[in-house]
């Protein structure tokens, strides 16, 4: 609830009239209608051009960066008062919450077809009775290595599944969750060091967690590379590979976003734009990226151990 | 006036608007948005209305006159989604951006600029959209929920373009949701609690929490279907272990809040508009309140609803029956607090209030062919048919539309500083009452004798209920172009409107000149039981 005494309008700051957001939507539209031209001409057998595609990424680009850098300059020059921060911080929260809506979407999936589409497929349960018409060969199990029509969905050699704890030694997604656990904590120093105005700690820290989302990265493309080359764990390898590699590739996608925009505060940690009481680019940062890493502790559990 | 106040503190960028076209591009206030997404959404409404008009055309009479049903296909699917996505969603916004600063006392959105982006991103995502329809292999012809397999498998190759305009309003519709939710809850003047704000307000609080909550969802569907066409996937395909009701599953999460979020502003519009003309305070505003929340829950736990008939366990069949059956309660609790208002009240009949009694009547037919439609076994019957359709009709267009239509009646003398005519607003009420009826009751009776929809053609016993039907329409339909000319006759040349526009209108929004100033306000304004409808 808003405390009535910080509402203080008369210092309010609307921002003068901008030509970011007509640009950002224009450039998103050139980004996605490049895509979907791209998209669509593989798929009939041409080659796609990435020219729209990389003009509209470059102008979303250019009109973010300008973007940014006029709120921290607004910012900088005492323009946001109290009411503004505290928006900022509703803004960043509700949106997080989007973001975790959208995985919803995806674990819905995956729950969905473990507990119930594959068992009925397999002949199990209350409409057991459709599988054993389509595909009476087709047995229940998860993850699914052999797909009910092989020929359509090839099915995939083996599984990311866990081999058991007594094997995390060599199992790499077991180090993928240290690092991510681990940068978490980091993350958690520099916003110790930011309030004890101990600068060069923060960018210490800062750099730590930087690397450990790096680290984590390569880790991943690492497994990606081994599941299409070693596993034959492919994108069109039934629906395990289909839940698989759009859940850990969100994330993925996810953990590269956080890198770079915690990679954007240790920039201006070294320019030294945060103070103890005014780190907001910082903090919604670091809840970006507790986010992120809650996500990954999900997608271990469902994902790889169960 | 109180640009001028404003003017003193920051003089280098509080004057008023930029002349011409880039006032419009690159604006921050939240009323030039709202006009835009006002005007956005009436276009959108013709477009979308001029689509309906073509269904309604080749249903005149049984057999194919005017169209290929390839082509019936696409005008139904796009007439959906412009009129979902396009018209009522955008219209609501619009409001929002128009009236919460106002009724909040605030001076402008929290997050200006992300205003004017949520705006934006609209024009070129139904650009994209509506440009499907010249591409090769036509537009979308899946209907608009675009269940798969019609929608992956054996979808044109538009479908791509589709799919990224989806991605695109969501985006737009979180970023407002983000704006509404973060004004709302840090905007308030002194004194304006929780329990004190206007209904419009607690509606909008609530619809942008759905919006928010199942946006992303609907953002994750389209992500997969991406996937299944192009990266051969197989989420929704059961020869790779995938599930076609899968789809649905996720869909209607997505669509039973989203039809909500069609109707939550509306109980809000017509929660000021009626007390206004009753003369009395909101009867139970407590428990209105209470009731939208209640609707916002259980918008989350009764999608299956919509799939009694795609093969669902027994126990999924009993449970989505009863928890949807269990909604008709706060919205009886809502039904009955609005006439509560208007018992014993000294009620006069201007066009905001014509709208807003016909909204609470045939809202309440369209609710009550809802319950029908809950019921499992009588589904079976139901399923797909034009009943249904008149009965999402009978809740969309003479509910979220009506409210929408009330409320610009009720606002533009505060949005323009001008009186509409109270004579033609009377007879656009009456002949839209009049079109509406003729055109979608005759449906609930075409649906019950088992007339499929979403065909272009149907069995000769059907003949007199689909001229009734298309006749009603064009009525409707043209008598939104006179709509459009009342609103411009009032733009140009209404007369003159006071600060409290409607003697019994109560809120902070009343309190300022009409029209309202630049920046609504300068200073926070005292929250007085007087303007307080709670």
């Amino acid at each position: 609830m808003s405390s009535s005494t910080e509402l203080d309008n008369s210092t309010y700051y609307v921002p003068e009239q901008g030509w970011y957001p007509v640009f950002l939507a224009f450039g998103l539209m050139l980004l996605v209608t490049g895509l979907a031209g791209f998209l669509n001409d593989i798929k009939n057998g041409s080659a796609g051009g990435w020219t729209q595609s990389i003009i509209g990424f470059l102008v979303v680009s250019f009109v973010l960066y300008s973007w940014f850098s006029k709120v921290v300059e607004e910012n900088a020059a005492g323009m946001n008062n109290a009411t503004l921060k505290k928006s900022y911080v509703w803004g960043m929260g509700w949106f997080i919450f989007s973001e975790v809506m959208f995985f919803a979407a995806f674990f819905g999936a995956l729950f969905y077809v473990r507990a119930l589409v594959v068992p009925w497929l397999g002949g199990e349960g209350d409409k057991g009775i459709i599988g054993d018409y389509l595909w009476p060969a087709f047995e229940s199990t998860w993850p699914v290595v052999a797909n009910p029509n092989a020929e359509l969905f090839i099915n995939p050699g083996e599984s990311m599944a866990s081999p058991g704890v007594t094997n995390w030694g060599a199992y790499l997604p077991f180090y993928n969750t240290v690092i991510l656990l681990t940068s978490s904590v980091t993350i958690h120093f520099a916003h110790d060091a930011i309030k004890a105005e101990n600068r060069k700690k923060l960018i210490g820290w800062l750099a730590v967690t930087v690397v450990l989302g790096i680290i984590f990265l390569i880790l991943q493309v690492e497994e990606y590379i081994h599941a299409y080359a070693v596993l034959g764990l492919t994108l069109d390898s039934g629906i395990y590979g289909s839940t698989f590699f759009l859940l850990t590739g969100f994330h993925g996608f996810h953990v590269t976003m956080g890198t770079f925009i915690i990679f954007v505060q240790l920039i201006r940690a070294i320019k030294g734009h945060f103070t103890a009481n005014d780190c907001f680019g910082f903090e919604s940062a670091s809840w970006y990226w507790h986010f992120v890493d809650v996500v990954w502790v999900g997608l271990f559990i469902f994902v790889y151990v169960l | 006036m109180s640009e001028i106040i404003h003017a003193d503190h920051h003089d280098d960028h509080a004057h008023g608007p930029a002349k011409g076209i880039l006032r419009w591009l690159y604006t921050t206030n939240h009323k030039d948005i709202g006009t835009l997404y006002l005007w956005f959404s009436l276009a959108m409404f013709f477009i979308g209305g001029a689509m309906a008009l073509v269904i309604r055309t080749e249903l005149f009479q049984p057999g194919l006159q005017f169209i290929e049903p390839a082509f019936f296909n696409q005008m139904t699917t796009n007439h959906g989604l412009i009129m979902v996505f396009g018209a009522i969603m955008p219209a609501f916004v619009g409001l929002a951006n128009w009236l919460i600063p106002m009724q909040v006392g605030a001076p402008d959105m929290a997050l200006p600029r992300m205003n004017n982006l949520s705006f934006w991103i609209l024009p070129f995502a139904f650009s994209m959209m509506i440009s499907t329809l010249f591409m090769e292999g036509g537009g979308p012809n899946f209907g608009w929920t675009f269940y798969a397999p019609l929608s992956t498998t054996y979808a044109p190759d538009s479908v791509t373009y589709f799919i990224f305009a989806v991605h695109l309003m969501g985006a737009s519709s979180i970023m407002g949701s983000i704006n509404i939710i973060a004004t709302i809850l840090n905007m308030r003047a002194p004194g304006m609690t929780l329990m004190k704000m206007p209904m419009f307000v607690w509606t909008w609080l609530i619809t942008a929490y759905l919006l928010i909550a199942v946006m992303p969802v609907l953002a994750g569907a389209v992500t997969m279907m991406l996937f299944d066409i192009h990266f051969n996937t197989s989420f929704f395909n059961a020869a790779g272990g995938g599930d076609p009701v899968m789809f649905q599953h996720i869909f209607w999460f997505f669509g039973h809040p989203e039809v909500y979020i069609m109707i939550l502003p509306a109980f809000g519009i017509v929660s000021h508009i009626i007390p206004t003309f009753a003369r009395k305070r909101l009867f139970g505003y407590t428990s209105m309140v209470y009731a939208v929340a209640s609707i916002a829950f259980l918008s989350f736990i009764v999608w299956a609803h919509h799939m009694f008939t795609v093969g669902m366990p027994l126990a999924g069949q009993l449970f989505f029956m009863y928890s949807t059956m269990l909604i008709a309660v706060p919205t009886g609790v809502k039904v009955f607090n609005w006439i509560a208002t208007m018992w014993r009240g000294s009620m006069t009949f201007e066009t905001p209030m014509l709208f807003a009694i016909a909204f609470v009547v045939l809202f309440t037919i369209g609710g009550l062919s809802g319950i029908m439609l809950a019921i499992t076994p009588a589904d079976y019957q139901y399923h797909d048919t034009y009943f249904v359709v008149a009965h999402f009709h009978y809740v969309l267009v003479p509910g979220a539309l009506f409210s929408i239509i009330a409320a610009v009646y009720f606002w533009i003398p505060k949005w323009t500083g001008k009186m509409y005519d109270e004579s033609l607003g009377k007879l656009h009420f009456w002949l839209s009452f009049i079109g509406v009826n003729v055109t979608f009751f005759p449906q609930h009776f075409s649906g019950l004798a088992g007339m499929p929809r979403r065909i272009p053609d149907y069995a000769l016993q059907f003949a007199d209920f689909n001229m009734i039907s298309s006749i009603g329409a064009f009525i409707f339909g043209f008598s939104q172009l006179f709509f459009l000319y009342v609103l411009i006759k009032t733009i140009r040349s209404g007369k003159p409107a006071v600060g409290r526009a409607w003697e019994g209108a109560k809120g902070l929004e009343w309190v300022l000149p009409s029209p309202a100033p630049y920046h609504s306000f300068t200073y926070p304004p005292e929250v007085t039981d007087k303007e307080s409808y709670a």
